[in-house]
């Protein structure tokens, strides 16, 4: 492995003590960073280490409190992401910056041309559009719209923009964070090529794994920085996420269970279409006491259909919901929390919480006609502070105290928030929706002990997560998701991650077709 | 350039701002008042006599804060829950005209005052009830059509004083019949112009205070306003919310009606509100939506109305020094309301 060090490559950039605060955060502390030409160097970092900040001042879409970025031996004039660009930087964001209603070629165009000019012929541009993606190995259509593109097709216009304008080096943001683990084997292997004709590559990533298949070199961040500097040859998974996390993290196992009756079934239920997330097609999904079902797949494949069924703010067009044995016509969120169907919601910024209310108001939003909460239309806000306050020691939520606003928390202390007020009524359904994402590895292995705790309790437990690792060592049995359809449920441990993937894919649900 | 909300603003940031809001005020008022030929610290020592200078003078003030206070809390309350009603205006003139209605002589005393004051609340409330259902319903959108309505209100009323409500007595002016004795709001002061309206508009925004802090109702409005999303994921019912809003919103709006012909004017005409519908906007914005806030608002905005009225009198300066002075005064401080709780980072 070791033809994977490239010491000797010439320094295409250099990054020197750079410093970013915000307000009283240190985002990014003294950072130094060097990239040689032909290697990819990862970036390695729990959520809130400082890696998006960092890319971000080297972009220019933040301007450094200290510290340098010289390019190809050259300064690079800090807070212009145009000079970045002309330099030879091109970045591929997290979230894509693509419009949906233009053709791939537009896309690639945008932004390169100026607003009057002779104007450079269609063809050429598309000669040279058809000349990267067979260099790269990246195939889309260029006359293709984007928006009917998938979302590995879209990543794939993303690199090609960015090679369109000539970048020599380039900055990829949780590239595989979207993508089916088929699809992030086929960036991989565009990415070596990449490396191969001559490009230098920064791959931001939180997945150990990835990391240590496709980087060379990774420096590892923490608290805004630099703890670590190491080959990918001398180093396990072990030694990096002790060094990314700062010391042994025990992520939480479920040990398997008997499983026993269904609290919650969805019987051939049909949704309607609801702009961009597709139909569920004839689903059959049923929740068992003491069980926790995973529901993998690429977001945007149907999973907010289902999180919305089960949460209550959607019914089925048709096929049934059944709650405790009986088929459900009346369905609202209240009437999902009087099932006793623990929610927690896919974005707990926007759904989950209100910021500018209190931690107190926060925690009995859900509860507050409850008559320990308000009688008669009176708020008892004596007791729902006493809840508030009993939710922040039982389950660590770290705040100035139950009267501060939820805005000034951090995810991971917001969604302990919420995971305390649905697990305190002792819920016999749970719907976690995304529960980890965006925390760092202590708030995950504490959620995740959360869940599992619940279902020995005897709680159904659906959890539904992009992160196909998350669900291969919670889930009792999974479900993939794709477009709409949903797999057979498969035991733990009887499919591999590869063969997940390809059902993440589509395929697998025709074999199923055939044979009904 | 971009705002970041500060966790605690300090107490000198809260009133620092508005004070130099006050400051910046007074500046812009003295240049303005040197353009239109006066001198500006003989205007300003006018402006704050004729506020509050006498007797008279600061009783003016209450009366005029009276409908402001009931308008700010009818807007306070509607744009707490995020439904933007712009057509207090319209409500105010529904009260007016239940309070001429039953006021007449249609009902006999002793009930006469509280009957014609929930009558006026009901009718109020259904004016509002319309727009909002649309919106609930069909997502039309409540700005338009509660705009809309205030414009049809005043034709009705003016259709109203030219036909079946005209006084046959008002020797040609479009004005209705006066109400009986019964009918009308005692005084809060023998001889002067303080009616009990503004005792009523007081004990109005402490029950709307109690409503938003105390109750599950003010609760659910709270919610539905900040974060509608959340609001029905968390099985609040969104929908009756936001009518609910709507219903004490207009009830409100319509005691300002109510209060006006009942406690001050006697009878109705089209000269009732000198935009006290619209004014409530500013009042319930300064106040930040808060109940209680409304009622110091109510007393500035109507402070300044009446202290440049009265300067603009005694300096022979034109009156529209007035209506700029209380433009003015709003943008500063709610440009102050914001710095007090905002701070401006660059970049």
């Amino acid at each position: 492995m070791s033809e994977r060090r490239h010491e000797a490559g010439e320094v295409v950039l250099r990054l020197q003590g750079i410093t970013k605060r915000f307000g009283a955060l240190t985002a990014n502390s003294d950072i130094n960073l060097t990239l040689r030409q032909g290697e990819i160097l990862a970036l390695l970092g729990e959520n809130g280490a400082g890696k998006t900040t960092l890319m971000n001042i080297l972009f220019g879409h933040y301007v450094a409190d200290e510290g340098r970025v010289e390019v190809f031996g050259r300064p690079l004039p800090p807070g212009n992401p145009r000079a970045a660009l002309a330099a030879g930087i091109g970045m591929v964001h997290q979230h894509f910056t693509l419009a949906d209603n233009l053709s791939v070629m537009d896309n690639i165009r945008l932004g390169t041309e100026p607003l009057f000019s002779r104007g450079r012929s269609r063809t050429s541009v598309r000669g040279q559009i058809e000349q990267l993606s067979r260099d790269f190995g990246l195939a889309v259509h260029p006359d293709a719209r984007v928006g009917n593109l998938s979302v590995g097709e879209r990543q794939r216009v993303e690199i090609l923009k960015a090679l369109y304008r000539k970048a020599r080096i380039l900055i990829l943001d949780e590239p595989t964070a979207v993508l089916t683990p088929q699809e992030s084997d086929a960036l991989f292997k565009t990415l070596r090529k990449a490396t191969e004709l001559g490009l230098s590559i920064v791959f931001i990533s939180h997945k150990l794994h990835e990391v240590m298949a496709i980087a060379g070199r990774c420096i590892v961040l923490r608290h805004g920085r630099v703890v670590g500097e190491v080959f990918t040859d001398a180093t396990d998974r072990a030694k990096l996420a002790a060094m990314m996390v700062g010391g042994e993290v025990a992520m939480p196992k479920a040990e398997p269970r008997e499983a026993g009756p269904v609290l919650l079934q969805l019987e051939q239920v049909t949704t309607p279409d609801k702009g961009a997330s597709p139909w569920l097609k004839r689903v059959d999904l049923a929740l068992r006491r003491g069980q926790i079902v995973g529901l993998a797949g690429v977001s945007g494949n149907g999973q907010t259909a289902i999180a919305d069924l089960v949460s209550g703010l959607a019914r089925p067009a048709s096929g049934r919901l059944i709650v405790s044995d009986k088929p459900v016509d009346q369905w609202s969120p209240r009437q999902a929390l009087g099932h006793g169907i623990a929610r927690i919601p896919e974005d707990r910024h926007k759904t989950g919480t209100i910021a500018d209310f209190t931690l107190t108001e926060n925690a009995v939003l859900e509860r507050y006609t409850n008559p320990e909460f308000s009688r008669a239309g009176w708020m008892n806000w004596r007791a729902a502070e006493a809840f508030a306050r009993n939710i922040i020691t039982k389950y660590d939520v770290r705040c100035p105290g139950p009267d501060s606003r939820i805005r000034l928390l951090s995810g991971g202390n917001m969604q302990k928030l919420i995971l305390g007020r649905v697990l305190e009524p002792g819920p016999q359904i749970i719907l976690a929706n995304q529960p980890v994402r965006g925390l760092d590895v202590g708030a995950i292995a504490y959620i995740h002990a959360q869940l599992i705790a619940a279902r020995n309790a005897g709680a159904a437990v659906l959890l539904i997560s992009e992160d196909l690792d998350e669900i291969t060592s919670l889930a009792d049995v999974i479900h993939v998701l794709s477009e709409g359809r949903l797999s057979p449920g498969f035991p733990r441990s009887s499919k591999t991650p590869a063969e997940l993937g390809l059902w993440m894919a589509g395929q697998g649900f025709e074999r199923v077709e055939h044979a009904a | 350039m971009r705002l970041e909300p500060i966790a605690n603003p300090s107490l000198a940031r809260r009133i620092g701002f508005p004070a130099a809001a006050l400051g910046a005020t007074i500046v812009t008022a003295s240049l303005l008042a040197m353009i239109a030929g006066a001198d500006p610290f003989k205007i300003l020592g006018l402006i704050v006599k004729g506020a509050a200078g006498s007797k008279f003078a600061a009783l003016e003030t209450l009366n005029r804060a009276t409908p402001l206070i009931f308008t700010g809390l009818a807007i306070a309350v509607a744009f707490r829950a995020k439904l933007w009603n712009i057509g207090a205006e319209a409500q105010l003139y529904a009260g007016a005209i239940v309070a001429v209605l039953l006021g007449t002589g249609a009902i006999g005393s002793p009930f006469v005052l509280p009957v014609t004051a929930i009558a006026a609340m009901l009718v109020g409330a259904l004016v509002l009830l319309g727009p909002v259902l649309l919106k609930t319903r069909l997502g039309v959108d409540e700005v338009v059509t509660t705009l809309l309505l205030n414009f049809i209100m005043l034709l009705f009323v003016s259709y109203l004083l030219e036909g079946p409500l005209k006084d046959p007595m008002g020797m040609g002016w479009p004005k209705s019949t006066a109400l009986v004795k019964e009918a009308r709001l005692p005084r809060i002061v023998d001889g002067l112009r303080l009616h009990w309206g503004f005792g009523l508009a007081l004990i109005a925004a402490c029950i709307v205070w109690v409503i938003q802090k105390r109750t599950t109702l003010g609760f659910e409005m709270r919610a539905v306003g900040a974060n509608q999303g959340a609001a029905r994921f968390a099985g609040m019912p969104v929908n009756t919310v936001l009518i609910q809003s709507a219903l004490l919103s207009g009830g409100l709006a319509a005691l300002a009606g109510w209060s006006e012909v009942a406690g001050l004017k006697g009878h109705l005409s089209l000269d009732l509100s000198p935009g006290f519908g619209y004014s409530g906007i500013i009042v319930a914005m300064l106040a930040m939506l808060n109940a209680l806030g409304v009622i110091i608002a109510a007393l500035f905005v109507a402070g300044i109305f009446v202290g440049s009225d009265s300067m603009s009198r005694a300096a022979d300066v034109p009156t529209y020094i007035a209506d700029m002075l209380l433009a003015l005064s709003l943008l500063f401080m709610v440009l102050a309301v914001l710095l007090a709780r905002f701070r401006v980072v660059r970049g």
